[in-house]
């Protein structure tokens, strides 16, 4: 028999800044969840289980966090998954969530995703000791920046494209309040004369470090059918992974990225992304990936992505807003990174993104990626139910 | 078929998929790996479990494992093990923080869903490289707990004297189950200790050398299918019946350590109670941990009687952390699959004193 359709009722995250020592781990990721069993008006009573996912332990030097959690989570004679997937992690957590509403294992599950960066360094955390990584590199800006300078040559995009991502998606994040950097007197010309940190990676074209939780509410019909706010169905979803090194690895483009995209596309029956999803939040944590990823998820033929990016389709206003919410360069707690893409994603098609609503958005698509380009998680969220 | 959740908060429609696991693979279990990698030690097990179905890597549909970042001592540890999948093209893949046994549950959620027909689980631990005691405080509360490194024994020894306390067990029966368990153990050619061993000095009292499970290395994989296609791929597939998980309280004070109410749970909500099973492989690291769940299982009542418990010596016999609870569902179904058992019980646990546990309900088709 068919898979039981999930809608998402509940949408919850902090307000993401450096350092929240104002609460503990615990009170971080309690503050999400109470916010999303707020937007579904349920309670802790009425969840079945809890997924939670985050980024490596070390972050925040805590041996898998969730046997200490299990009791701020509500989760105490329930059963918890504790998901692992690198940077995807927030969007793996999410579909793995799902997935116990689609099998009607559980028809309510709270899904949730945080990083508390300020309890260690995640930059040094990233850089793999001797003996398992040569000492070349300083954090993922190094490992990514060689990719984003191939994605250059490959193209021949002009050198500005990254600032203009980055311009855009800090503007994007003065609309919303929960983003981390609100930097308000902003400029192009700054973003382009601030600090090179990775050629081509300049200071004001990296993610921030932040801490910050997001958490939504997943659950079947009849539990859509109650809930007091209009849901998001998930149309399609899919997680892919490849090695991290092998002979042949296209890391501007890599195929596990292509792969995923073309899985949720086929079970979402989209045939012409580019016309028939309104809204993307994908994961971009240096501004470059933006017009690398618009290539890899079909929005743009291969070397025609930063086109997209200079003629303003990506803007807000645009034709195919990426990013509305500020997206990973004002906002990225690690672990959560990809499900509040997953979680902006909902919003929209919820008509529940505030200022930064990409005016009827109908369809729209949350990205993750982690690893060293390997790792990858999508679903694609509509305002409908599927067709079942 | 019993749902896995069925009740107030279960499914509100359908029969579940049939879903089987088909074969079951581990490493020997030694004390130090210091000679092979992570992805060494996994590579010849997954080519082992894979190879018994007769089916290829690119076959199978979905991927799920389970490990820590904390045994390995780097971050994303998992991704380098991904090398001994062979994931090109790329795979439908996920991992868990957690115990192997929690990657099945994953992967058998998945094949619910009727989006994949086929899945390869598989989890690995080294404690060789670091202090496991040391290690595993770093999994107690940061705020209260952990800066006081309690380390696992002693929690283990706090429960062990709360059972005697208690008057639900003695030195002497706990001696019985560390001697039992290794002499199973002689017929487990993958198990780090066979055959008796001196029940030893105490470690953290009232806890002997002997009540205590070897620190050690390995790994071990499962493959799962759902319906006919488990029927194609094995003889006598193990039906998974139910399969369910809970956790407790995290901080100890608020427990009650004698008893298990989560796995009590989840044993319920696999269907466990509905008809006696004839074996058990329980995952208890510490002998007094097996007398808590035997007591959360009544498998010391009358149903009890003809149970085999840890016919493979359990985790005292070979406790590779992170792989160790797959490894019980393992052995179960190996049980089924060679006729040896006609329905089990597989156990697996996480954290400190029992506080996440596993069970599943396995099955063997009528001869």
């Amino acid at each position: 028999m068919s898979k039981e359709p999930v809608a998402v009722t509940g949408i919850g995250q902090t307000h993401h800044v450096a350092a929240r020592r104002d609460v503990s781990i615990a009170g971080l990721v309690r503050e999400a969840a109470g916010r999303a069993l707020e937007d579904a008006q349920l309670t802790w009573a009425d969840i079945d289980a809890v997924v939670i996912g985050k980024a490596p332990d070390f972050f925040e030097g805590v041996m898998m966090p969730e046997l200490y959690l299990a009791d701020a989570l509500g989760a105490v004679g329930k059963p918890m998954l504790r998901v692992h997937t690198a940077g995807s992690v927030g969007g793996s957590t999410a579909l793995v969530a799902a997935n116990l509403v689609a099998a009607r294992v559980h028809r309510t599950v709270l899904t949730l995703a945080f990083e508390k960066q300020s309890e260690s360094n995640a930059m040094w955390g990233l850089s793999l000791p001797i003996p398992f990584q040569q000492p070349l590199l300083a954090g993922a800006g190094g490992f990514f920046a060689p990719h984003i300078r191939a994605y250059m040559r490959r193209t021949g995009a002009p050198d500005t494209i990254g600032s203009l991502v980055a311009y855009k998606d800090r503007r994007n994040a003065l609309k919303n309040p929960y983003a981390h950097l609100h930097e308000t007197g902003l400029t192009l010309e700054k973003v382009q004369a601030s600090p090179m940190l990775w050629d081509p990676v300049r200071y004001s074209e990296t993610c921030p470090s932040s801490d910050g939780a997001c958490a939504m509410i997943l659950t079947d019909r009849t539990g859509a059918a109650r809930a007091p706010h209009p849901p998001a169905w998930v149309h399609g979803g899919a997680m892919r992974s490849e090695p991290t090194l092998f002979a042949g690895k296209d890391f501007v483009s890599p195929q596990a990225g292509k792969d995923c995209a073309a899985d949720v596309y086929r079970q979402a029956g989209i045939t012409d992304p580019r016309r028939e999803i309104d809204a993307v939040e994908m994961y971009v944590p240096f501004s470059w990936y933006e017009p690398m990823w618009l290539e890899n998820l079909g929005f743009a033929e291969e070397g025609e992505g930063w086109k997209l990016t200079e003629s303003g389709v990506t803007e807000l206003d645009g034709d195919l807003p990426v990013n509305p919410s500020g997206g990973v360069l004002s906002t990225n707690p690690i672990g959560a990174s990809g499900m509040l893409r997953f979680a902006e994603a909902a919003l929209q098609v919820r008509g529940r993104a505030g200022e930064h609503q990409v005016d009827g958005a109908r369809r729209a698509l949350g990205h993750a990626y982690g690893g060293g380009s390997q790792f990858f998680s999508m679903w694609l969220v509509g305002a409908e139910p599927p067709a079942v | 078929m019993p749902g896995p959740s069925t009740g107030p908060s279960g499914p509100s429609t359908g029969p579940l998929r049939e879903v089987a696991i088909v074969a079951f693979g581990q490493s020997d279990h030694v004390r130090s790996s210091a000679e092979t990698s992570e992805v060494e030690m996994l590579m010849p097990v997954l080519h082992d479990v894979v190879s018994r179905t007769g089916l290829k890597a690119g076959d199978i549909d979905f991927t799920c494992s389970g490990s820590s970042d904390y045994l390995a001592g780097r971050a994303f540890s998992f991704t380098m093990a991904l090398d001994g999948v062979g994931a090109w093209p790329p795979i439908s893949e996920s991992h868990v923080e957690m115990d192997g046994a929690w990657a099945l549950y994953e992967a058998w959620v998945k094949l619910l869903t009727g989006e994949a027909e086929t899945a390869l689980v598989y989890a690995y631990g080294k404690s060789s490289p670091g202090d496991l005691r040391e290690v595993l405080t770093r999994q107690l509360d940061p705020y209260y707990l952990a800066p006081l490194w309690p380390d696992s024994v002693a929690l283990a020894a706090l429960q062990a004297q709360a059972l005697i306390d208690a008057g639900l067990t003695d030195q002497g029966a706990l001696a019985g189950i560390a001697a039992r368990s290794r002499t199973a153990a002689e017929a487990n050619p993958h198990a780090q200790l066979r055959g008796a061993v001196p029940a030893g000095d105490p470690v953290v009292a009232p806890l002997r050398t002997g009540d205590c499970p070897p620190i050690g290395d390995g790994a071990a994989a499962v493959v799962l299918a759902a319906g006919d296609t488990a029927r194609r791929l094995c003889d006598r597939p193990a039906w998974i019946r139910g399969l369910d998980h809970r956790i407790e309280a995290h901080a100890l004070g608020v427990r009650d350590l004698t008893d298990s109410p989560s796995t009590r749970l989840a044993a319920e909500r696999a269907g466990y109670f509905a008809r006696p099973v004839d074996t058990a492989e329980l995952h208890a690291p510490f002998t007094s941990q097996e007398v808590v769940l035997r007591r959360a299982l009544a498998l010391d009542g009358p149903d009890g009687a003809g149970v085999r418990i840890n016919p493979s010596g359990g985790a005292l016999a070979a406790n590779p952390v992170m792989a160790a609870g797959l490894i019980r569902l393992g052995e179960a179904a190996a049980r089924i699959q060679r006729g040896e058992s006609d329905r089990a019980l597989a156990h697996a646990t996480s954290g400190p004193c029992l506080q996440q546990n596993l069970v599943a309900v396995l099955e063997g088709e009528t001869r």
